[in-house]
Order: structure tokens, then sequence, then C-alpha cells
């Protein structure tokens, strides 16, 4: 199985190449043009970054439309990690504001100023899997995860939540509908549960 | 809750682990790095940072292939430092594996290294370090060059300027306490912490888990950093954990602990 990682210049694709490596999946391999995700049988999008300006690069690149063909059109699995999560939703509010890819409704917007709460929220958080999703099986409730951002998910469908953190204010941690799934932690950095994260992914079937 | 967080240290001497004291590398603990970070990623570490404190810039090269090694096999967060001197350096760790980079010197020397790398790379991404030394009247000041040259600036002077370059993080030392088993230097710690509102990472002097329980209750450390204290006992990261746990500190969960 092929799972295309894509490379917008926007995060550290070695890791989740290596993760996927570590649950089983040797076939990860990192996606440079739109072309390529015709080939891959699933699709995974992280990035670490601004939102304008990915959406910017995935806008001039191709990728967009590419995305939209194989994600909506094709149903191939699609798992967006961290930046990757927050640009499939309809809108991001990191200095100007602009539309994302738009598959789930709702928008990006920072974490509120909190005296005694630094941003960008960086660390280990304990993180609570709801709604059942596949995503999140086999990780109990309050298992932590690593965290890297100053922006968070609003989601206006709760089915859509996989599992909520908090920091300051409840956020999404994680989001699922139909063949869309998206990680606000970084599981290919949060040891154990974040490979068990990769492998539910990795094994739902095509 | 956001997790106070066990990191471990490597310390890197062309291209083998070392053990440091008071800034000499004396002793040679691992041939191999790699098998290090194996431990490390099994015993509930939260975190690791991998310092080059080889005594030439040539060493660069070198360290890189270390780094790209030990990111395969982690993980973790891993930051990552030593001679890190340019920006294209800092983009080239990044490429091996690193998540974050940590600068000494060339940030001290240079003020405009630290906002330039977080303009470009984030400021979550940027860790500045900073070595203390007790001068003859009795005050922290920074040293720098991998300890050879003591400056005039008070180690929270540099603390404070540090943070408003653009730092996301700080990682304190204490020279006179590097590998002298006697704790934290906790008064320069709680110090630095109370001048800044980014997380600081206190290093230098742990022998026992008491010792990582001081630096966050008595000086409130967000992190707590360890090297020597790590290699020499059999699963020590995982008795680290559960020490910590023990004493009902908020550190990243016992589920988290692989046994």
């Amino acid at each position: 199985m092929k799972i295309g990682v894509i490379d917008y210049r926007a995060g550290n694709l070695r890791s989740v190449i290596n993760a996927l490596k570590a649950v089983g999946c040797d076939g990860g391999m990192v996606v440079k043009s739109p072309g390529e995700l015709e080939r891959c049988d699933k699709i995974i999008l992280p990035g670490v970054g601004a939102f304008p300006k990915a959406m910017a690069y995935l806008n001039e690149t191709g990728f967009v439309q590419a995305l939209n063909e194989q994600v909506v059109g094709r149903g191939k699995l699609f798992l967006g990690v961290c930046l990757g999560m927050q640009l499939i939703m309809e809108m991001g509010h990191e200095g100007e504001k602009t539309p994302g890819l738009g598959w789930l409704r709702g928008a990006v917007t920072r974490f509120a100023d909190t005296p005694g709460l630094s941003v960008p929220h960086v660390g280990w958080n304990d993180t609570r899997p709801v709604n059942s999703k596949a995503i999140m099986a086999g990780v109990p409730e309050g298992a932590d995860f690593y965290y890297v951002h100053s922006f968070k998910v609003a989601c206006c469908d709760s089915s859509d939540v996989a599992a909520t953190c908090e920091y300051g204010e409840p956020f999404v941690a994680a989001v699922e509908r139909g063949n869309v799934f998206g990680t606000q932690f970084h599981p290919e950095k949060s040891q154990h549960f974040g490979l068990r994260v990769l492998k539910n992914f990795v094994e739902l079937p095509c | 809750m956001l997790k106070k967080r066990l990191v471990a240290v490597l310390v890197v001497c062309d291209g083998k682990i070392v053990q440091s004291e008071q800034f000499r590398h004396p002793h040679k603990i691992h041939d191999n790095p790699v098998f290090a970070m194996d431990c490390f990623n099994k015993w509930a570490v939260d975190e690791i940072m991998t310092l080059n404190v080889s005594r030439s810039s040539k060493s660069r090269g070198q360290f890189l292939d270390v780094v790209a090694e030990l990111s395969d096999a982690c993980f973790l967060p891993h930051v990552v430092g030593g001679w890190i001197e340019t920006e294209q350096h800092a983009v080239d760790l990044l490429h091996c594996g690193a998540d974050k980079v940590v600068l000494n010197t060339r940030a001290f020397e240079d003020r405009t290294l630290v906002p330039l790398l977080a303009d470009r790379l984030g400021r979550q991404c940027v860790v500045v370090s900073i070595d203390a030394r007790k001068d003859a009247d009795g005050v922290e000041r920074v040293c720098i060059d991998r300890g050879a040259r003591l400056t005039a600036t008070a180690v929270v002077d540099w603390a404070r300027e540090a943070e408003q370059l653009g730092a996301g993080e700080l990682f304190v030392n204490s020279i006179e306490h590097d590998g002298m088993c006697r704790g934290y230097n906790l008064d320069c710690l709680a110090k630095v912490k109370r001048a800044v509102s980014i997380p600081v990472i206190g290093f230098g002097g742990v022998s026992e888990w008491g010792h990582l329980k001081e630096g966050v209750e008595q000086a409130g450390l967000d992190a707590v950093a360890a090297a020597n204290v790590f290699h020499y006992s059999e699963n020590s990261c995982k008795k680290a954990k559960r020490y910590l746990l023990d004493q009902n500190l908020p550190f990243r969960s016992a589920n988290g602990v692989k046994a």
C-alpha cells in the first residue's frame, strides 16, 4: 500500500515516513507534485507553519484540485496532521481570512490570550477520544499526545469531532468524517499512542 | 492539562555519547548514539535533546549524520544544537529530523540570529541555551563558547532579551553544577523562570530523582533535563518518571509509560 506524504515545504516528512515504517507500512512516499497522488492509496498532509502561506502554495501548485479529486471525488483515505488538519476546515483566521479546503464545516482561530498560558501550546497534553471514532481506536481516555500550535479548530458539526483537549479552553484534538481524518497533535512524535493512531489510519480498509 | 516534561540530554562529542563534567568530557558512554535513543524511546522520556559539544566547528557534517540516525529511531520531540551559527545549518538539522534547534554562543553574539530563525521556522522551533557561572560578586553571568568565556551580562537580563528576540523556550545550565551530582542551581533557575513567560528547561547536576522534583517545585521549571544520570542504571528514565508521578507531579501519565 502506498501512502503519499505531501511535501509542501511545511513539515517534518522524514518523521512521518519513519513512524509509518514503525507501524509496519513501508509504503510511505514523499509526494512533491499533485500528479503523484493518483498512484497513492492513502494521503497524509503533515505540516507546521502558517495557514495562508500553506493554502497559497497548495493552490499555486495544483494540490488543492488534485486533493479534491482524490479525496472528495475518489474517496481516498486522508489524514491531516497539525496544520494539515486545520487546512481541511472552511476558513482560517491566521492573519488575513483564508478559505481552507472546506471538507469539514468550521473555522481555525487563535487561542485566546490567557494569563499564565503561553501561545504556542507546546508539549504533552491529555486527550479525550469522543464519538467512538476509528482514528482514535484503542487510545484510552486521558492519553497524552504531543502538540505544537497557536491556532485551533472549532467544528460546526460535533459529530465530526474524534477527540478533544484543553488549553485554557477546550479545543478539537482530532476529527473524522467519512474518509477524512485529522489530528491536531503530532502522532509521529507522540510515542506509542501516536503510533497507535497512525496504525489505525494505515489499517483502515481503502 | 499541559504536562511538565522529562528531557534526556545526549551529549555528543565527535560522534560519540560522552559524559559531561563542568563542560569537560572525560568519559565516553556509548559508541553508538542510536543504542541510547532506543532505550530512551522505551523508557518514558518526554523529549530528547542532542547536543554537539565537539571542540571543532568541522564536526557539523558528522553531527548531521548523528541527528539523522537518531531521529529515525525517535518518536518523540527531538531538540538538537551545538555549533549552529547560520540559518542554513538550522534548516539542515530540521531536514535530518530534528523538531527544534537550540542555540547558545552565536545567539548571544549575533542578536539577529534568533529573530531570523523565529521568523523562518516559528518561535516554537527556537530554544536558547544559557550557561550560567557565578562571578566574584556572586551574580550569575552568561558564559559562552562552551563555558570558556564569562561575559558581563547577567543571566536574567539575557533570558528576558532572548524571549523578546523570539526564543520559544530557554534551556539553562549552570557550569558549577554540571556533572557535579548536587542537583540543579535552583536559585538561578527560579530567577530565570520568574523573569520570562516562555517555558524554562533546567539542566545540570541531577544525580537523584529528588533533584528533578526540586526543579519543578522550587524553581517552577516547565521541563527537567538530565544527561549522565540516565546512562548509569537499567530503566533509569522509567524509574525517574515513576518517581515523578508518585510525587503527584503533572508529568505525562503512567498510561504512557511502557513496561
